[in-house]
């Protein structure tokens, strides 16, 4: 049995209404810890005053420089002590998660009774990083706690100006829209950059995210400096028995194609598909097509087509990522500090990853892409402002990467370049060109 | 520290790296890495894969709070145990998924969900959990808390969550200071800070590396200067935007304020690829009071939004598309919020935002 709870008027109320309350959950856990009991406490007392109350430290596990987040209050009273006492150590361990955020019950069962034993037994899953987060520990039962999760074969994530935890999204284990397999690329990459994760010693935080197809549902392309995003070569696979199926679920032979009209055909962003009689078809090395009644037909010109997903989320079965999958890597995606918002850009269209080959390529890629940034950022700038700052073909050339169309939205609309080595670069690229095809 | 402990000798860790998931994985999903044929969903909340091998799995989903204390896991534990077939993942928004093999278990899972408080829902056409950050609870620098938005704004649109009433998927996110680690969303809440910070200059030069500080400020406001006698910070209040970005690495720059700490609505961020490009969300709204425990400006502000996107956004609308039919003019008047010159983009790069045309909406 804990002390008894201070009065928490504030927080009670968000034990009201039908979501989820963290409120009821941590006065569960108040029951058996003072620890909770003084961390309800404080944070009544943020409700009441809206101001926080925590500062950050040093506080490591031993042979780690990262992956705990050290908290110690700073609501302490008129001679400096803490006015709850209990609390006013309450750090965090980011521990990496099984990629695809799998889990048994048991290995659950497992983590939180270390917790419980350790801890405050309050645990994120998952952070916004992809940590599970085992929040609330006092410093001298960080290093009891960690070992413990580390002989389950769990390992430390990364914070401050380090290789950060990364997320993959659930993809090939259930998906079948995934490209390529997401869960051996995000463990060979990340697995081959620990000491960058254990160790802090980039100007700056990067991060790496794995989606497997365009709908990028681990919001790799603005929350990653490294975004690995599934896609395909070849053409838009089809399905007619799914194509027909979808037609009866969705209206019918004469609704469903006013459906397929509004909400497939118009939502294209580049009009690659379209609606057509069955016998208008065309057939070519560039065309998919399928039936979706007797009478009508979707056609795409795959030439034309951007891998957006939008036709195959809507038709899912019926339509389908190509066979020749891999993926495309966008680099410098982040939030607003310090120059603004940034988008990753695409720096890579297309690599294969079905094999350990073609994986140990993404590896060598993503080495090669920190170790420049660990030498040319300025302390504290992401990748993409650092790529703003030189400039995209400045980066280009150091990787070794030649440009593609496909990189920008559009060539340049200023003057202000220098070309005086054209000739000798069109030439180049010309005899590249020549000995690919040869 | 105990002497026991003290001599104990911490152990070297062990670099395991990222776990394997295929020891934590359902097994039918074990054995069809990679060979999934499509998916449908059969109600709300459930998923039917189906695989090219012919297996199936149903997948249901369901809210948490994301900051769970350790008898709710072991609750969904308890509940995987007995309903489901002791597997379970979580998807970026904190829902967790319990797949089972045999269709049968289906509705008696739903419902052991649901009676355990444990809402099911969250796919295709709903609005899913706010993806959210940790506030007051836990961060250093937190202008506002997170978790309580949070259940505020799910309290308050629970229905979306449970039905697939949208035009398309809902994603909403909070952020408890301008650095928004809550990320793009069709619908955002992070803090706005309203005034510059508070300088307490007897602490900056001890606590502060000083050029470091002078080098963060997005538009040059900070310089060194002696106050009193001591080395410190001064800022230039007429440039300052009171983004905030100074406070972390100098605590002594205090920019969170009970009153003038205000928040600020976003709208129209898509990270997917599908129809247009990813988007950046886009400030409709500021000025918001930070009002603990339930926040209910904020949430009406989103409810407004909510209800207009869901009765003006065709199918497959995000947020973004919408707008975009729709325009800006009719998107304010819509939603009964103010359009302010404030919302009118004066950063880097702010002309690719203004309307070089006569494309006009009346």
């Amino acid at each position: 049995m804990a002390k008894p709870m201070h009065p928490t008027p504030l927080l009670d109320e968000l034990e009201k209404g039908p979501w989820p309350s963290f409120v009821t959950g941590l006065k569960r856990l108040a029951k058996d810890k003072d620890l909770v009991v003084d961390l309800l406490g404080q944070l009544e007392t943020s409700y009441e005053t809206r101001l926080g109350y925590w500062k950050g430290g040093t506080v490591s596990v031993f042979g780690y420089g990262a992956g705990v987040i050290p908290r110690f209050t700073e609501l302490k009273d008129e001679n400096g002590n803490p006015k709850f006492p209990d609390a006013a150590e309450f750090h965090t361990l980011r521990v990496m998660p099984p990629a695809g955020m799998h889990y048994s019950t048991e290995i659950l069962r497992k983590l939180c009774d270390i917790w419980e034993r350790w801890g405050s037994g309050l645990i994120a899953l998952h952070g916004q990083s992809g940590d599970i987060m085992f929040q609330g520990c006092t410093t001298e039962n960080v290093q009891n706690a960690w070992e413990e999760i580390n002989a389950l074969g769990f390992d430390l994530g990364g914070a401050g100006a380090a290789v950060r935890t990364s997320m993959s999204c659930v993809g090939a284990a259930r998906c079948e829209q995934s490209c390529y397999n997401e869960a051996e690329a995000h463990r060979a990459v990340i697995n081959s950059v620990l000491s960058y994760i254990h160790r802090p010693s980039l100007p700056y935080k990067f991060k790496f995210k794995f989606s497997g197809c365009p709908n990028d549902c681990m919001n790799s392309v603005q929350r990653s400096d490294f975004a690995v995003i599934g896609i395909w070569r070849d053409n838009i696979q089809t399905d007619e028995e799914l194509a027909r199926r979808w037609v009866e679920k969705n209206g019918g032979k004469e609704g469903a194609i006013a459906n397929v009209s509004d909400w497939v055909v118009n939502r294209c962003p580049t009009k690659a598909i379209q609606l057509k009689r069955a016998n208008q078809v065309r057939q070519g090395d560039s065309i998919s097509s399928v039936r979706l009644t007797d009478e009508w037909a979707l056609e795409i010109d795959n030439r034309d087509c951007v891998r957006c997903m939008h036709c195959i989320n809507v038709m899912t079965g019926a339509l389908a990522p190509g066979k020749d999958r891999g993926a495309a890597i966008l680099i410098g995606g982040k939030r607003t500090l310090k120059i603004g918002d940034l988008m990753g850009t695409l720096i890579i269209p297309f690599m294969k990853l079905d094999t350990d080959e073609d994986r140990q390529k993404l590896v060598e890629f993503a080495h090669k892409v920190i170790e420049f940034f660990e030498e040319n950022a300025l302390e504290h700038e992401r990748i993409g402002e650092m790529i703003d700052r030189i400039g995209l073909p400045t980066f280009l050339e150091a990787m070794g990467i030649d440009p593609d169309p496909n990189m920008v939205i559009h060539p340049r609309t200023n003057p202000f370049v220098r070309t005086d080595g054209w000739d000798e670069e069109v030439a180049r690229l010309k005899a590249k060109k020549e000995v690919k095809t040869a | 520290m105990s002497e026991t402990q003290a001599a104990k000798t911490p152990k070297k860790p062990i670099p395991h790296g990222v776990p394997d998931p295929k020891q934590f994985m359902h097994p039918v999903l074990l054995r069809n890495i990679g060979n999934w044929k499509y998916h449908d969903r059969p109600r709300p909340g459930v998923l039917h894969h189906v695989a090219k091998s012919g297996d199936e799995v149903w997948t249901v989903r369901a809210g948490t709070q994301r900051q769970m204390d350790v008898w709710t896991i072991r609750k969904l534990c308890d509940i995987a145990d007995q309903y489901g077939d002791s597997y379970m993942r979580f998807t970026i928004r904190s829902n967790v998924e319990m797949t089972v093999a045999d269709p049968n278990k289906v509705e008696p899972l739903i419902k052991a969900l649901e009676e355990n408080g444990f809402p099911v829902g969250g796919t295709g056409n709903s609005m899913s959990m706010v993806a959210h950050t940790q506030g007051w609870l836990h961060c250093d620098i937190p202008g506002t808390d997170a978790s309580g938005v949070v259940k505020s704004l799910m309290d308050a649109l629970y229905d979306e969550f449970k039905n697939e009433e949208l035009p398309n998927r809902l994603h909403l996110s909070t952020s408890c200071c301008e650095i928004n680690c809550g990320g793009q969303a069709d619908i955002a809440v992070i803090v706005q800070h309203t005034k510059p910070p508070k300088i307490n200059h007897d602490l900056v030069a001890n606590v502060c590396e000083r050029p470091a500080v002078v080098a963060r400020c997005p538009v040059a406001a900070i310089r060194p200067a002696l106050v009193n006698g001591k080395p410190s910070l001064e800022v230039d209040e007429k440039k300052c935007v009171c983004c905030g970005a100074c406070f972390p690495p100098c605590p002594p720059m205090q920019i969170n304020d009970p009153v003038h700490t205000k928040l600020a609505v976003w709208v129209g961020g898509k990270n997917s690829n599908a129809r247009g490009r990813p988007t950046f969300m886009k400030m409709v709204a500021a000025g918001l009071p930070n009002n603990p425990p339930r926040w209910p400006e904020v949430t009406e502000v989103v409810l407004k939004i909510v209800r207009a996107y869901k009765e003006d956004g065709r199918p497959w609308e995000r947020v973004a598309d919408w707008i975009d039919r729709i325009g800006w003019p009719r998107f304010f008047e819509r939603t009964g919020l103010t359009f302010t010159k404030y919302l009118i983009d004066d950063y880097k790069h702010a002309r690719q935002s203004l309307n070089a045309s006569t494309h006009v909406r009346f």
